[in-house]
């Protein structure tokens, strides 16, 4: 054994409740409060996980969410979750990623010794002949981390949660909870967050005093207080990203077997507390297991009384390292601390040995740390490494508001530069090391023109010393030097990008992938852009950081998805009537959004014969049909009548009072937008009827209308659509049914013709009666409160049996209407039909009145002599009606051309015979000729016919 | 020093420590003249560049690149090459890309990583499913692979799709084209970069256009943060900031700059080996070579040049995601960005002579331009050397907004209006 | 997310409201404006990178606007009613 758990210690386990969990098939023992990486780590399992490319072993380095190589799958949960961050339960089963059969046996380590052949972006240079598909499913196969667990079921969805706050303080360390108890004090309200489970950061296990108390006194205190005073505090939540306007993401864990939640945060101020993150040293062979961060193995050792090793070498540039020193002293074991400075470091703590001026040349080791040599070639037995190669301010957040950063020379670190509206930065993110300077950072970023700001925390016990000697990787270095650990990019690899140009940061990210696993470079960036400088002969702020892009550890998907799932991501609209059509047997299907009924009866393999029967009978007596969903929009006003000259197409002024008029809406580019019926109810008021999908933009192009060109005061849009129900009454006996049912108004058509408008009552409520078909037969729409419809419903349908009504659904309705050449926008049109495409050209020829899109129906393209044209179809008798979407086609130059195509197409059971409309080329003047036809490469042929193929003189309207 | 790149080259470079690989460009100083000038170094401009001296011999050609090359939309966008379009002046140009794609990396002996494992567009209704027919029948009339899926051949090609009967979105079907696929995109960028350099052409990074020199009504240069330079004919290629370089040079174009966003998630081992469009929820999936799963959806709703993402569509977008995926939402997202896109009002690019003569635009692709670059560049190559169209991009030139000749593939799908 | 200040309802999400085009493009009227006049105002946009004179529409009180932002920052400069303005 080498690294292990003390007998004692360990401010964050319980050791009343042991876990046991697996791991790559072993038993690993811990305790309550144990992450998966304390435990492995008390368990001295060294080889955790298999890097990217390589296949390296890799060991724990981190204790938190920098963790390049601890990256595990469970069961049931996501894969490549960081050991480091992921609490140990029982009986979870965990493996690691990367790994056949696991990480210490396998299978695919021998690509290590070919490494020298696959070097950063080798696969550019490779795989060409005799073609990339030869090689791609073996390198796909081979790439990759964790899998995907197939049998995977969703637990629910994840919240999501919009939060305010005068304060939102990120980073619950000494910085985050002075500058949370300062604001607390200034009276603002405050949520503070941190993503470990325990608020603390560093204090929680680096020593420190604060006003007199010790740091866990202290820290309890300041939560206690913040909690007492109403103030939100959120441990293992995440701050990913800062958005447009300072809209803070945050991702919130559980641990009970819920999903996480999603914040979305719109604090007045962000004070960003987020500490900073240690840096490796660069040395061959310094991603061997059993070399950890020297910060890391701190916080195990108080937080998990798991010493790290037994024979440490602590490898160092800077001064933080002696706390880490002299702790595993105390805790036994035996230490040097090899330090690449000669003078000016901290006091040598008791029974250390210290080598001074000398940094690790490599680490020698197969699958864990063995030793280690010197750049003076001496060489140190050592069972374990700790490395602190200096700070990196955790600054993404403030990056990503798209803050300058500053380079600090005497920090060896970017620092956050000029301030950003809204954000401040506080503790080591900003760059203090010493409690006080902490202290005083976090009354700074909290300081506002006029606050007051009670006195911050004063630091009493011993401070922490920040020197340090930077020591970046250096080109020409000997051995394999890793940078980024889980992408396995070396030193040999950024040389190896500057020697071929790729010199630009962002080059060097995109080249050699340094930066772009699962821990987006926390460790590795800094490192890497400084050695590109060494190498070029830059400095490192000339050669600058990559962009700061969200989120900054990985967030689940499903808590960007939230309860936007299933139904719930896009809801149909219903109907007033559902539950009426429902008990009537329909068989729904969603129609632009709307939920409406298909058919009525006839399930699955019957629904054609039912559809056709629908058809039929409407024609034969009466059909009853729900067109609740057809738009009902009001135009009001003295400048009325103006106004809907203006949006439609045809000339609508000129309509009487209680008369009905049908009418394109164009585009201002000219393209038919929607038609409908328009109903002047008296002078200065009209109800815009237009298609059902189409209520919303027509009712936003209205509005649109009114406020640009017509002013408030003089036109005024209701949309009273979802406020009526519509219920149709179509056919030759339709009247008769009327007549039965009693609604308050005569029907004679001497009273009520064709086009026009009546008003009547049912039940004690006013209704409206249009005479307007879309089946060609006698069609009367009646429109009533939609609350109060179902009784009218109801007695139409009773009504109905005397005359042996059908009800029809939209199917039905849809063949009625193709009968009679009748067509549905954006269906029997698309988004270039033009009004005389449809044989309107009228009012393009005559009408001198401005309306939109009027000037577009004057371009060269409009005024083509071949655009499309709406015609009808006809296929030799006896053959099935034509595949909606066949093509019309031409022959010429030996080359296949479309002339158009079929919209619509259906059997028609009225007139024993398959029916089908079309745009094709000049197709107006084409009636009678026959023409090839092409479906999925299938031929046949059919005739151009004029659209309407039932009743063309419109006999039935009055039949 | 290796010049060229092959499995032998690699090998022995390996034995000789990967110290003799030669800059994959140069950068030089720019010279005060050139016959012609590319703005925008991302893959149309270097791919233009590329073209003018392979084609037409002409290479004596500056790319001026305002930052590193390929760092637009080139380096920004989810990597899909496709042609399945429907109106014939669409497949001309696309399929010319497409093709080119096809031969790319021997062309340029730099591995792009075509990789055609097909897409699919889904179909979620019957209604659907009648214009997916029509876009097949147009394809296949105009030559392109296209197929009508069943939902049992959208089960073979995405198995793990959400069929479940109270599937939002169900699957009627889809349209497939086998040809279809993604490629590196970073590559598309250096590949052309290396072989355009290495047929002469200059590259310069770091170099941003202040100002055109424009004499006797024409233009004849640029002035740029690292000194003048003149040519006889300039290209532009700067997709999202086209309409920034047409105020310079004293005129409009039909853009709006809108922010288009992508994401990855962590790399997971392969699950999905095809690209799976639906219409219903606007968002797009396939799997990197590397194991991320790679998503883009719909735009921004915000004119904008800020390239970032922004949380509410990002939100609309994974929602739409785990719709089609729902064991995707064992996954986390790692990274997400945006780039600036070109929207025209008919979503067709924009390829001819400015209003300012000798100056020839490059644009307008919207969320496209990456599977559109060989053509995009062989095209403006032709402009550059010629001084004329060609029969592929005659119909996309800015001439059309007034003639009323536009080229709108949402509208011949019908869904556009 | 963005917050945008509708002149009548106050700062609301960016998800509430809708780009409406350039403010100041005006429609000219008549079947024979030149082809070009119309083309320009149909399709030709200033799209500027930095400020912005734009329209809106508040979606939820239906109201449009003009509002000037910065398109590279997202900053919101100003926001009024349209008082005479086209949309």
């Amino acid at each position: 054994m080498t690294a292990s758990r003390l007998a004692t210690g360990g401010s964050a386990i319980d050791r009343s409740r042991p876990v046991r969990f697996s791991f790559d098939g072993a038993t690993v023992d811990g305790f309550a409060g144990d992450t998966i990486a304390s435990a492995l780590l008390a368990n001295d399992v060294a080889v955790v996980g298999r890097s990217f490319k390589y296949h390296r072993p890799r060991g724990i380095w981190g204790a938190g969410v920098e963790e390049p190589n601890a990256l595990i799958d469970i069961d049931g949960a996501s894969p490549n979750t960081r050991a480091t961050t992921e609490p140990a339960r029982e009986g979870l089963v965990a493996k690691s990623v990367n790994a056949t059969p696991n990480a210490l046996a396998d299978r695919n380590a021998f690509l290590d010794r070919f490494s020298r052949f696959i070097p950063a972006a080798f696969y550019y240079k490779t795989f060409m002949w005799p073609d990339w598909h030869m090689f791609e499913p073996r390198i796909r196969a081979m790439a990759g981390l964790g899998e995907v667990d197939r049998s995977w079921v969703s637990s629910g969805p994840a919240d999501q949660v919009n939060h305010h706050c005068d304060v939102l303080v990120v980073g619950a360390g000494p910085a985050g909870l002075a500058a949370a108890k300062l604001a607390a004090g200034a009276g603002l309200s405050v949520t503070l967050v941190d993503d470990q489970r325990e608020p603390g950061g560093s204090l929680g296990y680096r020593d420190g005093e604060i006003d007199g108390k010790p740091a866990a006194t202290w820290i309890e205190e300041t939560l206690a207080a913040l909690a007492a005073g109403g103030h939100l505090i959120l441990p293992s939540t995440t701050a990913f990203g800062i958005y447009d306007h300072n809209l803070v993401g945050l991702n919130q864990r559980h641990f009970d077997g819920r999903r996480d939640t999603l914040w979305r945060v719109r604090p007045g101020k962000i004070v960003l507390a987020t500490g900073a993150i240690e840096r490796p040293l660069p040395f061959a062979n310094n991603d061997l297991p059993g070399i950890l961060s020297a910060d890391a193995a701190l916080s195990y050792l108080r937080r998990h009384a798991v010493l790290a090793g037994r024979r440490i070498v602590v490898a160092t540039n800077n001064d933080s390292a002696y706390e880490v020193a002299a702790a595993v002293i105390e805790a036994g074991a035996d230490v040097t601390v090899v330090d690449i400075r000669r003078d000016g470091m901290p006091a040598a703590p008791a029974k250390m040995k210290l080598v001074k001026g000398r940094t690790l040349a490599s680490a020698i080791g197969r699958l864990r740390v063995e030793a280690v040599t010197l750049d003076d070639g001496s060489r140190l037995d050592a069972d374990c490494v700790l490395v602190s190669g200096g700070w990196t301010p955790t600054i993404h957040l403030f990056g990503q508001a798209k803050g300058k950063l500053a380079w600090s020379e005497a920090r060896a670190a970017f620092l956050p530069g000029d301030p950003v509206d809204g954000i401040a930065v506080a503790g080591a993110a900003a760059g203090a090391v010493s409690l006080s300077e902490v202290f005083t950072s976090a009354e700074k970023a909290v300081a506002a023109p006029g606050a007051q700001v009670p006195a911050a925390p004063r630091s009493t016990g011993p401070e922490a010393t920040g020197g340090i000697s930077a020591a970046w990787p250096k080109p020409g270095s000997k051995g394999r030097v890793w940078i980024d650990y889980q992408n396995d990019v070396t030193v040999k690899d950024v040389e190896l990008a500057a020697r071929e140009n790729f010199v630009s940061v962002e080059h060097l990210k995109r080249y050699t992938t340094l930066g772009m696993a699962t821990d987006q470079g926390k460790t590795s960036n800094l490192p890497g852009l400084a050695l590109m400088a060494g190498i070029t002969g830059r400095t490192v702020p000339e050669i600058g950081t990559t962009t700061y892009r969200p989120p900054f550890t990985p967030v689940p998907l499903a808590s960007f998805a939230g309860g936007r799932v299933g139904q719930s991501m896009a809801p149909v609209r219903r109907l007033p009537l559902e539950s009426a059509h429902r008990e009537s047997g329909a068989v729904f299907q969603e129609y632009g959004g709307w939920l409406r009924p298909a058919h009525y009866g006839g399930r699955d393999a019957d629904a054609d014969r039912t559809i056709q029967d629908e058809a039929r009978r409407a024609r034969q007596s009466v059909a009853l049909f729900d067109g609740s969903t057809l738009g009902k929009i009001e135009v009001i006003g003295p400048k009325a009548a103006e106004f809907v000259d203006f949006l439609y197409y045809n000339t609508m002024s000129t309509l009487k009072p209680g008369r009905c008029r049908y009418g394109f809406m164009l585009s201002e580019n000219g393209v038919v937008f929607d038609d409908g019926v328009l109903v002047r109810l008296d002078e200065h008021r009209f109800v815009v009827s237009c298609s059902s999908s189409h209520v919303a933009a027509v009712h936003a192009r209205l509005e649109e209308w009114r406020q640009d060109r017509f002013g408030c005061g003089a036109v005024y849009i209701h949309n009273a659509t979802s406020q009526m129900a519509t219920l149709t009454v179509s056919g030759p006996n339709a009247r008769k049914l009327l007549e039965t049912v009693g609604l308050g108004l005569s029907l004679a058509d001497a009273d009520l013709p064709h086009m026009a408008i009546g008003h009547g009552g049912y039940g004690g409520n006013e209704i409206r009666i249009a005479r307007v078909s879309f089946t060609g037969d006698r069609s009367y729409e009646i429109s009533i409160r939609a609350d109060r419809a179902e009784p009218l419903w109801a007695h139409l349908r009773e009504a109905g049996k005397a005359f042996d009504a059908v009800l029809i659904g939209l199917e039905a309705l849809m063949i009625l209407r193709a009968e009679k050449g009748f067509i549905v926008i954006g269906k029997d049109t698309d988004g270039t039909t033009l009004p005389h495409d449809l044989g309107s050209e009228g009012p393009r020829a005559k009408r001198q009145t401005e309306y939109v899109g009027r000037r577009s129906l004057f371009t060269e393209q409009a005024s083509r002599g071949d655009r499309l044209q709406l015609v009808g179809l006809t296929v030799p008798q006896g053959e099935a009606p034509l595949p909606t979407g066949a093509h019309g086609i031409k022959r010429s130059d030996g080359r296949l051309r479309s002339q158009g195509f079929v919209t619509s197409s259906y059997e028609s059971p009225t007139l024993g015979r398959p029916i089908a409309l079309g745009l094709m080329e000049c197709g107006a003047a084409r009636h009678g000729e026959t023409i090839e036809m092409q479906h999925l490469g299938k031929l046949r042929t059919a005739t151009i016919a004029a659209p309407c193929a039932y009743d063309p003189a419109g006999e039935r309207l009055n039949a | 020093m290796t010049r060229r790149y092959s499995a032998l080259s690699l090998f022995k470079e390996g034995l000789a420590g990967q110290t003799g690989w030669k800059q994959a460009w140069r950068s030089p100083e720019p010279k005060a003249s050139y016959d012609a000038i590319v703005i925008g170094g991302g893959g149309h401009g270097l791919a233009t560049a590329y073209y003018l001296a392979r084609n037409h011999g002409i290479a004596r050609v500056a790319v001026l690149e305002k930052g590193w090359i390929g760092g637009g939309n080139t380096g920004r966008n989810t990597t899909v090459v496709r042609s399945n379009y429907y109106y014939p002046e669409s497949v001309e140009i696309y399929g010319l890309a497409h093709r080119l794609y096809e031969g790319l990396s021997k062309d340029l002996n730099y591995n792009v990583m075509l990789s055609q494992r097909g897409m699919v567009n889904l179909c979620h209704s019957t209604a659907e499913m009648e214009i997916g027919a029509r876009t097949v029948n147009a394809m296949q009339i105009n030559g392109i692979d296209a197929e009508l899926f069943s939902p049992e051949d959208v089960r073979r090609v995405a198995p793990i799709y959400n069929f479940s009967p109270d599937a939002r979105f169900p699957v009627f079907g889809g349209i497939w084209q086998g040809r279809a696929g993604t490629a590196r995109h970073d590559a598309v960028a250096w590949g052309y970069a290396r072989a355009a350099s290495r047929l002469g052409v200059d590259i310069i990074q770091n170099c941003e256009i202040s100002d055109f020199i424009v004499e006797g009504g024409r233009c004849r240069g640029v002035q740029t943060t690292r000194g003048t330079i003149r040519a006889e004919r300039i290209g532009m290629a700067v997709a999202g900031h086209s309409s920034v370089l047409a105020d310079k040079a004293g005129f409009r174009l039909p853009i709006n700059s809108y922010a288009l966003q992508a994401c990855v998630s962590e790399p997971v081992k392969p699950i999905l080996d095809t690209v799976v469009l639906s219409p219903g929820t606007g968002v797009y999936v396939s799997q990197s070579d590397k194991g991320e799963i790679v998503i883009g959806g719909g735009l921004d709703r915000i004119p904008s040049y800020a390239q970032r993402g922004n949380l509410p569509t990002l939100e609309t977008v994974i929602s739409g995601l785990l719709e089609m995926f729902p064991i995707f939402g064992q996954l986390k997202l790692m990274r997400q960005w945006a780039g600036i896109v070109d929207v025209v009002p008919d979503s067709s690019p924009i390829i001819g002579e400015s209003p300012l003569p000798n100056l020839f635009l490059n644009c307008g692709w919207g969320t496209g331009g990456f599977k559109a670059i060989p053509a995009g560049g062989t095209l403006l190559a032709n402009l550059l050397a010629t001084g004329k169209h060609n029969d592929i991009s005659r119909p996309f030139d800015l001439d059309r907004f007034a003639s009323g000749r536009l080229i709108d593939e949402a509208a011949g799908s019908g869904i556009a209006h | 997310m963005q917050l945008f200040p509708c002149p009548f309802c106050g700062p609301r999400d960016e998800t509430e409201f809708h780009y409406g085009g350039d403010a100041g493009n005006t429609r000219p009227d008549g079947g024979d404006v030149p082809i070009d006049r119309w083309a320009n105002y149909l399709y030709l946009r200033s799209n500027p990178k930095g400020t912005a004179r734009e329209i809106w529409v508040h979606m939820n009180c239906g109201e449009f606007f003009v509002m000037e932002r910065d398109t590279l920052t997202h900053k919101i400069l100003s926001s009024a009613e349209l008082g005479g303005e086209h949309a």
